[in-house]
């Protein structure tokens, strides 16, 4: 039975034909798993994944003002992104705290298709609507977004539409897809090759179906998600980085372009910058956990000498390692990689390591070179 | 075999009790990844969390079904924390507890019992 407190997707129907287990997640009531988190996590590593991400948050934004508007918030340089091009960034708050992270491209001529967490949506379309300025204006999407991830989903995806497999990571088009008006780009957060697409809410169940009649694809859930992402590295929302951490104490200097920083025209320049230049107190780093149970999230992260120096925030075991991996917060003079730490799981102490994130190498497929 | 309503199972043979998690319980995790079991020499108190078993996504507590001493705990579960899934009331038990008065197993359910209880999930 529905919880009725919780919404659904335009697929909750086809995730309890299939079996799911469903859960609540961010206001959702969503597939956790199918057959088993870690033969999931196994089968998109392998194969290709299908993913429900309709309980995240889809919008344009849009109006001659719009990429202006939008850049106000966020530290990347969007008015040089070509069309057909996406980038991950960040809608940082006046200290120059993570409100959200987000993947915002421009896949037609359309102002920005900005993708944002379940979880802190109604909170970003809020914040836009009170703080876009001049002409520029926010539209929600109330369309189902599906993710197809792993080694075979370009190949799965190609036979159903060509021009799939000449896009590269983090190229964005709206195109006609399976007879539907598709927003597709080249991205996920598993670490492995595929495509997210965004779809009319009314075709969904019929898409996903589709898209599930190859032998190469399965559908995958909310757990192995998790596990996917953190062997690929990549922080989560209201766990890894929140409103209180800056995108250098999250490791996420990458999302800071440099014409941005050199402009220092973007909510929290000021900490941000100052970070840049004399260190943050902390960082976010990758720990491998060589002992015992699985550091979770709240887990205390010690020194040699057992000094308590921080926390996890998030982690479990790591199904293609075969170990226990974690990320979490420590002073930048413990973040320096094969730095010997230890984590403190219920009062138990256990030796771990800095260790280089991803703890999985990313396939993102990057187009080669054309003269 | 009798069972807790926090889906632990308990199986007396004399004074000594072997106690584990229920199939129903190991298949509501999902894959277990690992266990932590409890020292032998400690004693639990009925109700006590005595033990931990993590799923890929979530560690959960294991309440002692029973009072009384560990004697001897599964420490092949360190090395196989799958067992508790391919055989959660058999291979995949934790500890065995010598039981301070048997007829506090009297309040827990039999295998109909708990299966009716299931029904009520």
């Amino acid at each position: 039975m529905t919880d009725q407190t919780l919404k659904t997707t335009p697929l909750n129907a086809a995730h309890r034909a299939l079996g799911a287990r469903m859960v609540g997640f961010g206001g959702y009531d969503m597939p956790v798993q199918y057959e088993g988190v870690l033969a999931e996590h196994r089968w998109t590593r392998e194969h290709a994944g299908l993913f429900d991400v309709s309980h995240m948050g889809q919008c344009k934004i849009t109006g001659a003002d719009a990429v202006a508007q939008f850049e106000r918030f966020v530290p990347g340089d969007y008015e040089i992104l070509k069309a057909g091009k996406q980038k991950y960034s960040l809608l940082l708050n006046a200290d120059g705290g993570i409100i959200d992270d987000l993947m915002a491209g421009r896949p037609d001529h359309d102002g920005l298709f900005v993708v944002v967490n379940a979880g802190n949506k109604d909170e970003d379309f809020a914040f836009w609507n009170a703080n876009l300025e001049g002409d520029a204006r926010l539209t929600v999407l109330d369309r189902a977004l599906i993710a197809i991830q792993g080694p075979e989903a370009a190949e799965v995806m190609k036979a159903h539409e060509p021009v799939l497999a000449e896009m590269g990571f983090m190229d964005c088009a709206r195109l006609m897809l399976f007879g539907a008006d598709c927003y597709v780009s080249r991205s996920g957060y598993t670490g492995e090759d595929g495509y997210e697409i965004s779809v009319p809410a009314d075709q969904a169940e019929r898409i996903w179906n589709t898209i599930l009649e190859d032998a190469r694809v399965k559908p995958i859930g909310l757990g192995a998600r998790d596990s996917l992402r953190l062997e690929a590295g990549l922080p989560l929302h209201g766990h890894d980085i929140d409103p209180t951490t800056s995108p250098v104490e999250g490791a996420l200097t990458f999302a800071l372009s440099k014409s941005r920083k050199e402009r220092a025209d973007f909510a929290g320049a000021d900490r941000i910058l100052k970070e840049l230049s004399d260190g943050p107190a902390r960082v976010r780093v990758g720990l491998i956990v060589k002992e015992g149970a699985p550091a979770r999230e709240g887990a205390e992260i010690a020194d040699a000498d057992g000094n308590v120096i921080g926390k996890v925030t998030s982690g479990g075991p790591s199904p293609t390692l075969g170990k226990n991996i974690a990320m979490g917060f420590v002073p930048p003079a413990f973040a320096a990689l094969g730095t010997a730490l230890k984590v403190i799981v219920r009062g138990k102490t256990a030796a771990a390591e800095v260790v280089a994130m991803p703890f999985v190498a990313q396939r993102y497929y990057r187009k080669p070179k054309t003269v | 075999m009798k069972f807790t309503k926090d889906h632990e199972w308990v199986s007396l043979d004399g004074d000594i009790a072997t106690v584990g998690i229920s199939k129903h319980a190991a298949d509501a995790l999902g894959d277990v990844v690992f266990v932590e079991v409890p020292e032998v020499g400690k004693t639990v108190s009925k109700g006590d969390s005595f033990a931990v078993v993590e799923s890929v996504k979530a560690a959960s507590d294991v309440y002692a079904p029973v009072s009384g001493e560990v004697i001897e705990a599964n420490d092949a579960l360190s090395t196989a924390p799958e067992t508790v899934n391919s055989g959660a009331e058999t291979d995949g038990w934790f500890a065995r507890i010598k039981v301070s008065d048997a007829a506090q197993l009297d309040d827990l359910m039999d295998q109909a019992a708990y299966d009716a209880f299931l029904a009520t999930l």
